[in-house]
């Protein structure tokens, strides 16, 4: 109980100050599309060089967690996840405020992602000595199948066509290919000068979930619009805490996933709230419901995503492994103060360890704080005429994708695979497939090419990436998911028949 | 199995066809050059990917063709005139106006622009043309002061700003 002894610490005066600033400026700017948790401290990372080395950790750390809670208001609002980790939110988020339930998805959304990240941060208190073992037991191969595992949510995440959602994975994956070979430094597929540096993650973000919707709004055309695209009304914080509470299945889930996904190095939490989100779409009474507004697809997605911000740090507090991206700017933060993160670091900086670890226990507190105001200021987003609506995300989204590397190239890109993702979409193809296929492919790929070298020096491919308790247990669990994938389909299309059938009888009759 | 739902929208033959016929000769296109170029150890997993596109492309085309391809709402010609006008806005933004008057002026004529095309309200009134570009250049104030103030972003820049 170490860590109850520097509590104190969290709440000296500037500790608390800077702890506010950060986690209120890091849901701003997880708010803002474009700007991702890594990038948000990234940027706060000059900020610190003059704080102490406690304080400047107590920013960034209050930022990240407060940036990956942020993401959720403009994918609930706009359908523009704020980063990479909100995407699975927006699906149902986006659906609930569009039928005028807006402010209690943001409440379930801000309290599942307190109760996440207070478990997260829970483990990383608790756990850290025996996680960061746990962590250390995955290998390139463990890491494929993780990927893999990732990529058979694919099919599913789509609930209208398999083989369209499949398909949309699939130029996810390839879009991740565009660009230089990191280990042969061959050109691949650069069929443009904008494609050089490949398609950034943020970039084509904003292009896939944004520019669909101000198209949308736009084929309204210039006529009175007496409803605006969400509609957020005052409700009730009670009604919400009943509503999570009755979604005690979808909150486990997420949390757990969430805790899981953050602790493996590598794989980013970007597809925790994804994996969280099919899971317990999978485990529901009423699949058919997920993406038309079920508040148990935003709470399994803000749980996970802010629960594996604890365990990412295990690795790298531990181990000097970053567990995500912003796990690994956090480790220039801490290298900028001289302090050098591995088993040693709670013996010869315990105040420094710890008083962070529980700044981020608290800061989980404001976040949820902060945000359910944020929630009841949220109508005024949703009483935004759509024309200024759709020019305001407009120009969101071309800062947006200019500022991620400063590039007009990114915006050509954003803007392509907007306009051509909000074609496919009036065809029956899904943003989150592709996105997810985008997310997952160097993952995948940098942990096939690293296994198969090592399989290559070992006894083969077959040995290295089929035996083992750990690579058998990620098999079954890829065939599981794509067996029900399958499964849920063919129910789905049974009852449709059977729907279609008894429609035609009552007609006759 | 019949890989579609029934939640499915009724949609002309062509309408899946055209896109299943464009994705298909992509996923031929990304197959190629997979197949094709080298060195061959820096495609072994885009040609996995290829393979397995490919395969999904031409069943997707199939489907279609037969007529069995249904999600999915499709295009109206309504929906694509009103579209037009505003997407044309945006793509003269990113193109053209953004290199020559620079990326907060281009932002500030794009916003009010769109804005001005779908606002139902009258363009003769002179009040509503104050109100139009009060808020563009509000809007657009907040952007700056968000970017280019507090994170540094460094903006294209042409004859203004």
């Amino acid at each position: 109980m170490e860590f109850l002894q520097h509590f104190g610490g969290v709440f000296e005066p500037l500790s608390f100050m800077l702890l506010l600033g950060g986690t209120i400026g890091g849901l701003i700017l997880g708010a803002t599309p474009g700007l991702s948790p890594t990038m948000a401290v990234a940027l706060l990372i000059p900020f610190t060089f003059q704080l102490p080395a406690t304080q400047g950790l107590i920013l960034l750390g209050a930022a990240y967690t407060a940036t990956v809670a942020g993401g959720a208001v403009s994918a609930i609002l706009l359908k523009i996840p704020g980063a990479p980790a909100n995407i699975a939110t927006s699906l149902d988020g986006h659906a609930m405020a569009s039928t005028g339930r807006g402010t209690q998805a943001l409440h379930v959304s801000f309290l599942a992602s307190g109760v996440g990240g207070v478990v997260g941060v829970l483990l990383l208190i608790f756990l850290t000595p025996v996680l960061s073992r746990w962590a250390l037991a995955f290998g390139p191969s463990h890491l494929f199948w993780m990927a893999i595992l990732g990529v058979t949510v694919i099919g599913s995440l789509d609930s209208r066509s398999f083989v369209k959602g499949l398909l949309s994975g699939c130029l996810g994956l390839w879009l991740s290919m565009i660009g230089y070979d990191d280990i042969q430094g061959a050109q691949r597929f650069i069929f443009h000068d904008s494609l050089t540096g490949g398609v950034n993650i943020i970039t084509a973000l904003i292009g896939i979930f944004a520019i669909p919707q101000v198209i949308e709004m736009l084929a309204r055309g210039r006529c009175e619009h007496k409803v605006s695209t969400v509609s957020v009304h005052r409700q009730s914080l009670l009604e919400s805490l009943k509503l999570l509470l009755a979604n005690g299945r979808a909150l486990s889930i997420g949390t757990f996933v969430g805790s899981i996904i953050g602790l493996i190095p590598g794989v980013g939490g970007q597809i925790a709230g994804l994996l969280a989100y099919d899971q317990t779409r999978k485990f529901s009474n009423d699949p058919d419901s997920f993406g038309k507004g079920n508040p148990a697809g935003v709470i399994a997605a803000e749980s996970a995503n802010n629960a594996m911000v604890g365990p990412s740090l295990v690795p790298l507090l531990t181990l000097s492994i970053p567990g995500s991206p912003t796990a690994a700017v956090l480790l220039g933060g801490l290298l900028i103060h001289g302090i050098f993160p591995g088993s040693d670091l709670f013996d010869n900086y315990p105040d420094v360890a710890w008083t962070f670890i529980n700044s981020m226990l608290i800061g989980q507190i404001l976040m949820v704080i902060f945000g359910i105001w944020v929630a009841s200021h949220a109508a005024r987003v949703a009483h935004v005429p759509p024309p200024i609506m759709a020019a305001a995300v407009t120009i969101l989204a071309l800062f947006g994708s200019y500022s991620v590397q400063q590039s007009m190239g990114d915006v050509y890109i954003m803007l392509a695979l907007g306009v051509g993702m909000y074609l496919l979409e009036k065809v029956g193809f899904s943003a989150a497939p592709l996105v997810l296929g985008l997310i997952l492919g160097p993952i995948a790929e940098a942990n096939f090419i690293q296994g198969s070298m090592i399989a290559n020096a070992m006894n083969g491919p077959a040995e290295y990436f089929l035996s083992g308790t750990l690579n058998l247990l990620l098999l079954i669990l890829v065939l599981a998911s794509i067996g029900w994938s399958f499964f849920s389909t063919h129910l789905a299309n049974r009852r449709a028949r059977n729907l279609s059938n008894t429609a035609e009888v009552s007609l006759e009759s | 199995m019949n890989p579609d739902t029934a939640e499915s929208m009724p949609l002309s033959r062509v309408q899946h066809l055209v896109p299943a016929a464009a994705v298909l000769a992509l996923a031929l296109i990304v197959a190629w050059v997979s197949f094709t170029r080298e060195p061959s150890e820096a495609f072994l997993f885009p040609r996995m990917i290829a393979s397995v596109m490919l395969l999904l492309a031409l069943w997707n085309f199939i489907r279609a063709s037969l007529g069995l391809a249904r999600v999915g709402d499709g295009l109206t010609r309504k929906g694509v005139g009103a579209i037009t006008p505003g997407l044309c806005v945006i793509v003269l933004l990113v193109y053209v106006a953004a290199r020559y008057l620079g990326f907060y002026s281009a932002s500030w004529l794009a916003f009010l622009s769109i804005y001005s095309l779908y606002d139902p309200a009258s363009h003769t009134l002179f009040a509503v043309w104050v109100k139009r570009v009060l808020i563009t250049t509000a809007f657009l104030s907040v952007i700056y002061a968000l970017f280019s103030l507090l994170l540094q972003v460094q903006t294209p820049r042409g004859l203004f700003i």
